[in-house]
């Protein structure tokens, strides 16, 4: 009675009802009652010092990105993958090329860096005056 | 080296800053410095070979009453192994000494301990609040005659 | 105001059944804020370990107020620490609760005499629901004042009355 398409909206209808009821039942029933105190930002008791926006680093970005691209390309091999049967050499050194193309690419952004995770470097503390255990006696006697 | 030895050492070297060192009758034999050159004593005494105190033990002031305070260093020798007390005698006037914060490192809590206890003012040290006691507390609790406040923010301090 | 929340009267079927099973859920999963200050809080530990395990009455804990519903105060209670505590219990969000856990938050425990940086009693800054004394208390202890916390919140109602 219902195309595959129409199976898919009522799954679609019932899923939006169980979150959205859920959601409004909890709004009815729980108590809200905010006041200026309750709505200050959170920073383990103190006054909050600052805005809360945290800045991101770069390299998120960038990771996200190369993932997004490649992720696509899976995408696309998806319904390749399912008609390759009956399809034959044509398809394969198609689909190859374009592979190829996105290998390319790959190599590229790893000989550049980008997916590298700098990681800052351990800074040792240098002292000014030295106090050692040279002059110890137990040293002295230890290394005879 | 004992007490009696660092102080005559100490004696040759700083003349009227070393005032005197008591090693009888007391629980732990001391050396009292002058409060004006505690900083010069202390690099000598972690510096000079024959006594190479590098570290500051415990620093803690005190109140001894009439309107007398003081503040007494307790030095150890890794090296050398033995151990010495510093007195350095203020009164309420002049509350100012010296900070060894340069010297050791440990100085640094030290004092600004001994500063919110007992209003002790350590010149020469880089960052110096209060550590234990609320930033905006008034009087220094560890004085004799500290009085405890009624209400502290609104709060009921006493039972 | 919630929708619902304090809106009746006077109780009737639908709420007392819907009392029922909100106190339920509520008092069944009680997320508690970790604000172990002193002594109190190791007890407070091995009351969430395995041994005597907190687990079993949906309790664990939370770092942020915002995330929990009871918080269960343990340990000495300094005036630096109280205008903290005010600012965080002002962040806990409806329905809340508070457990003072050992002496020094009931009544400023063995510091009551001298101490004059020690609050006496966080009662004086934020309304407690349920006192466990001791010094430190049992794990056995703390257990029964979370039991009778449930006990409590079993009687509340969405009803005025």
């Amino acid at each position: 009675m219902l195309t595959e398409f129409g199976r898919v909206l009522l799954f679609f209808i019932v899923g939006m009802v169980f979150v959205a009821g859920g959601l409004v039942f909890a709004w009815l029933l729980r108590p809200h009652r905010p006041y200026p105190s309750k709505l200050t930002t959170y920073e383990c008791g103190e006054t909050p010092i600052g805005d809360t926006h945290v800045r991101f680093n770069i390299r998120f970005y960038v990771i996200a990105l190369i993932f997004l691209i490649f992720d696509v390309e899976v995408v696309f091999l998806f319904p390749w993958a399912t008609v390759y049967k009956g399809l034959g050499w044509f398809a394969f050194i198609e689909m190859t090329v374009f592979l190829v193309i996105l290998l390319v690419g790959y190599a590229y952004v790893w000989r550049k860096g980008d997916l590298d995770w700098d990681k800052p470097l351990p800074e040792i503390p240098t002292y000014e005056h030295g106090v050692g255990v040279r002059h110890s006696a137990l040293h002295e006697e230890m290394e005879g | 080296m004992t007490t009696v030895e660092i102080f005559g050492l100490l004696k040759e070297k700083f003349g009227d800053a070393i005032l005197e060192s008591k090693t009888e009758g007391v629980p732990s034999p001391y050396v009292a410095v002058a409060p004006h050159s505690v900083l010069n004593v202390a690099l000598f005494l972690r510096d000079n070979e024959q006594t190479r105190f590098d570290v500051l033990m415990c620093l803690s002031g005190m109140d001894y009453m009439a309107g007398k305070f003081g503040v007494v260093y307790h030095l150890d020798s890794m090296p050398l192994r033995h151990k010495l007390t510093l007195k350095v005698h203020l009164t309420a006037e002049n509350l100012h000494v010296q900070s060894v914060e340069s010297v050791w490192k440990t100085a640094d809590w030290h004092e600004r301990e001994a500063f919110d206890m007992y209003g002790i003012v350590f010149d020469g040290h880089p960052d110096l609040r209060r550590i234990l006691m609320p930033d905006d507390w008034e009087g220094y609790p560890l004085r004799k005659d500290f009085k405890v406040p009624q209400y502290y923010n609104g709060m009921k301090v006493p039972y | 105001m919630g929708l619902l929340d304090q809106r009746f009267e006077n109780s009737n079927v639908f709420v007392t059944s819907m009392d029922y099973m909100l106190n339920w859920a509520r008092l069944s999963s009680l997320w508690g804020m970790q604000f172990g200050l002193a002594c109190c809080a190791i007890e407070m530990m091995a009351t969430g370990a395995s041994h005597y395990d907190f687990d079993r009455f949906g309790t664990f804990f939370r770092g942020s107020p915002r995330q929990s519903d009871v918080m269960i105060v343990a340990g000495t209670v300094t005036l630096k620490m109280a205008s903290r505590i005010k600012t965080l219990y002002d962040q806990m969000s409806e329905p809340r609760y508070v457990i003072s856990m050992g002496s020094c938050s009931n009544c400023g425990g063995p510091y009551w005499e001298h101490g004059y940086h020690v609050l006496k009693g966080v009662d004086r800054i934020i309304p407690v629901d349920v006192y466990v004394p001791g010094c430190p208390p049992r794990p056995e202890a703390l257990m029964e004042g979370l039991m009778k916390l449930q006990e409590k919140i079993r009687k509340e109602s969405l009803a005025k009355g």
